[in-house]
């Protein structure tokens, strides 16, 4: 028995049997296995020698060398870059703000923020999709003759035309990633130090000095933290861009999902190997950065990282 | 006196600077289209594809001929949660009472596929249920031809692969922070396991159960990719009747009406979590006093 405020040992709580304990250890070892295993055979297989996925002879860098010398694949992971980073600047430079701004405004307006926040968030990838790709159709089609009658206005010669591209898909993805940066800034926000601040006012900063040399510090690993997961979100989205790309300026997971669709070659697991390896360590370093911000604040580390899962739905 | 009324008009001012670029893209992004999406649901089909102004039942009334979408997703969304608890929970179990020192590493583990491409993780079933992959071992070892690829089994094996970490994470993080001396009460008080489980762990670790299945549950009614790559055309969802209906044979009015019913059944699940949720918070107070 213990006592007091002593946590248990696991012991005392569970003496169910070494059984048991054997049990949940073999399922938990069954799952790794089926967690990793089909990730594994991705990244084996693209080292095959052979033409078969499926078939291993040998191993060789040949269908690296095919992906990186395959001009389309190269084109598309250049958009899927450019949508990416533009997206995590975007995202966490508006979700930075907005978050801010939160902390001042009156309850009701926070909570419909909020709200929309967690929809933006939970709701699945398709909707977003077919949201966005209503916003643009309607408004190209108003904004174009408008532009058109401009240029004509003035008598100048071929107006331009304002049509789906990689700003359309950067503009569908800031709008969940932003949401995700502002859970994640907002969570920051509730475990840090408001004595700093006073503090900080008491020895007379002015408001800006104060945001720049106290809060902004403070928050720097959440915004981290949001930028890349922000630009790893972005870097994965299929469903998203399909509806809002604009012609011959596919994303690598467009140009990934129509190359399955037409036949598996091991090119495809070379991509997907390159990939895994940007995004899991992209994710690695926002989870150390995160990790330890959440130990400096000594806040409860997985309440953050709750709705960074969320936010990886799509 | 001036002075501060002057620096509160300016510290709204601000403060409605800040936020509107990001009310403004939620705005024109996702709440007007929602309205225009209700709005269009009631139209008519222009000829050449697209909307035009009407007021009528009847894209509501043809939805019957996508019912297998819809029946498709609800089943598999159902089906694939309750599979992702069971399996789940013991895993978070382990994590939260046995894992030791590792656990920490161990958890980071079943998150990490999560976080990495969802596209080549379905992917990677591809090739393993494929004709090259597990059916050829079976065929191999005297099973006879086995189709895996696109039939159900592989569309519900794809969602549980892809989910499973969306489930443990929430139950991980409310069965950590249960009260261990709690457990150490119902055993001193006669309580077998399985009453101590049932009783106990259960109702103390019910909110975040009903995250994992409210945060699994919504994305795979969403589904698209899976049922795309892992079902073939055989088995499809919602998502792959909306990107038909939208992208391909680009009937708005019609597709608007099959997404309004997938954001309604997305709002009945979430207004039943909320509804159960908080008389699970109340349990929960209830049983700590």
């Amino acid at each position: 028995m213990t006592t007091g405020s002593a946590p248990p040992s696991r012991a005392s709580i569970d003496r169910a049997g070494p059984w048991v304990d054997r049990a949940f250890g073999a399922h938990a070892i069954a799952l790794y296995l089926f967690l990793y295993v089909p990730i594994g055979l991705v990244v084996l297989f693209s080292f095959n020698a052979g033409d078969r996925t499926g078939e291993l002879r040998g191993l060789s860098l040949r269908w690296y060398e095919r992906a990186v010398n395959d001009s389309f694949a190269m084109g598309a992971l250049g958009n899927s870059v450019i949508v990416g980073t533009w997206t995590a600047l975007i995202a966490t430079t508006l979700g930075t703000l907005a978050a801010l701004a939160l902390q001042r405004v009156p309850r009701r307006v926070r909570a419909v923020f909020e709200a929309i926040t967690y929809v933006a968030i939970i709701i699945p990838g398709i909707v977003i999709g077919i949201a966005t790709l209503i916003f643009f159709v309607n408004t190209f089609a108003w904004l174009n003759p408008q532009l058109a009658a401009l240029w004509s206005a003035v008598g100048l010669p071929d107006p331009p035309t304002i049509g789906t591209g990689l700003h359309t898909i950067i503009a569908a993805h800031v709008l969940f990633t932003m949401a995700i940066v502002i859970v994640l800034v907002r969570t920051r926000m509730a475990g840090m130090d408001r004595s700093l601040t006073e503090a900080s006012y008491d020895l007379f900063a002015t408001p800006v000095r104060t945001f720049f040399q106290v809060t902004l510090p403070q928050l720097r690993p959440a915004i981290v933290a949001g930028a890349l997961l922000a630009f790893t979100f972005s870097f994965d989205d299929y469903v998203i861009a399909s509806f809002v790309a604009g012609p011959g300026k596919p994303t690598l997971p467009m140009y990934v999902f129509s190359s399955i669709r037409r036949g598996i070659t091991p090119e495809i697991n070379a991509i997907a190997a390159m990939v895994l390896t940007v995004t899991a360590s992209l994710l690695l370093v926002a989870g150390l950065v995160y990790r330890r911000s959440s130990r400096i604040a000594a806040a409860q580390p997985a309440a953050g990282l709750e709705p960074v899962i969320d936010g990886g739905l799509r | 006196m001036t002075r501060s009324v002057a620096g509160r008009w300016r510290s709204t001012a601000a403060t409605v600077l800040l936020l509107m670029p990001a009310a403004t893209w939620y705005a024109l992004l996702l709440l007007v289209p929602l309205v225009i999406l209700m709005v269009f649901s009631f139209g008519g089909r222009a000829p050449e594809g697209g909307y035009r102004p009407d007021f009528t039942f009847a894209n509501y009334a043809e939805l019957p001929t996508r019912s297998a979408a819809f029946i498709n997703a609800l089943w598999m969304a159902t089906g694939g949660t309750a599979l992702c608890l069971l399996i789940g929970f013991p895993l978070a179990y382990y994590l939260a009472t046995r894992a030791g020192p590792r656990r920490t590493l161990l958890l980071v583990l079943v998150v990490v596929p999560f976080w990495t491409s969802f596209l080549i993780r379905t992917y990677a079933w591809l090739t393993i249920l494929g004709n090259n992959g597990i059916p050829a071992w079976l065929e191999r070892l005297g099973f006879g031809h086995v189709v895996l690829l696109n039939t159900p089994f592989a569309v519900m094996l794809g969602i549980v692969y892809n989910y499973l970490p969306l489930m443990v994470f929430p139950l991980y993080v409310s069965l950590e922070r249960l009260d261990k001396r709690l457990l150490e009460a119902s055993k001193d008080l006669g309580a077998g396991r399985w009453a101590t489980f049932r009783q106990v762990t259960l109702p103390l670790s019910s909110a975040g159960l009903l995250s994992g299945v409210i945060l699994v549950f919504i994305p795979i009614m969403g589904e698209y990719i899976i049922p795309a790559l892992l079902g073939g055309g055989k088995v499809f969802f919602i998502g792959n009747a909306l990107v038909d209906l939208f992208l391909q044979s680009r009937n708005w009015p019609f597709g608007s009406a099959a997404a309004i019913v997938l954001i309604a059944v997305i709002l009945i699940a979430v207004t039943i979590y909320l509804r159960v949720g908080s008389r699970a918070g109340r349990t929960r107070e209830v049983s700590l006093l």
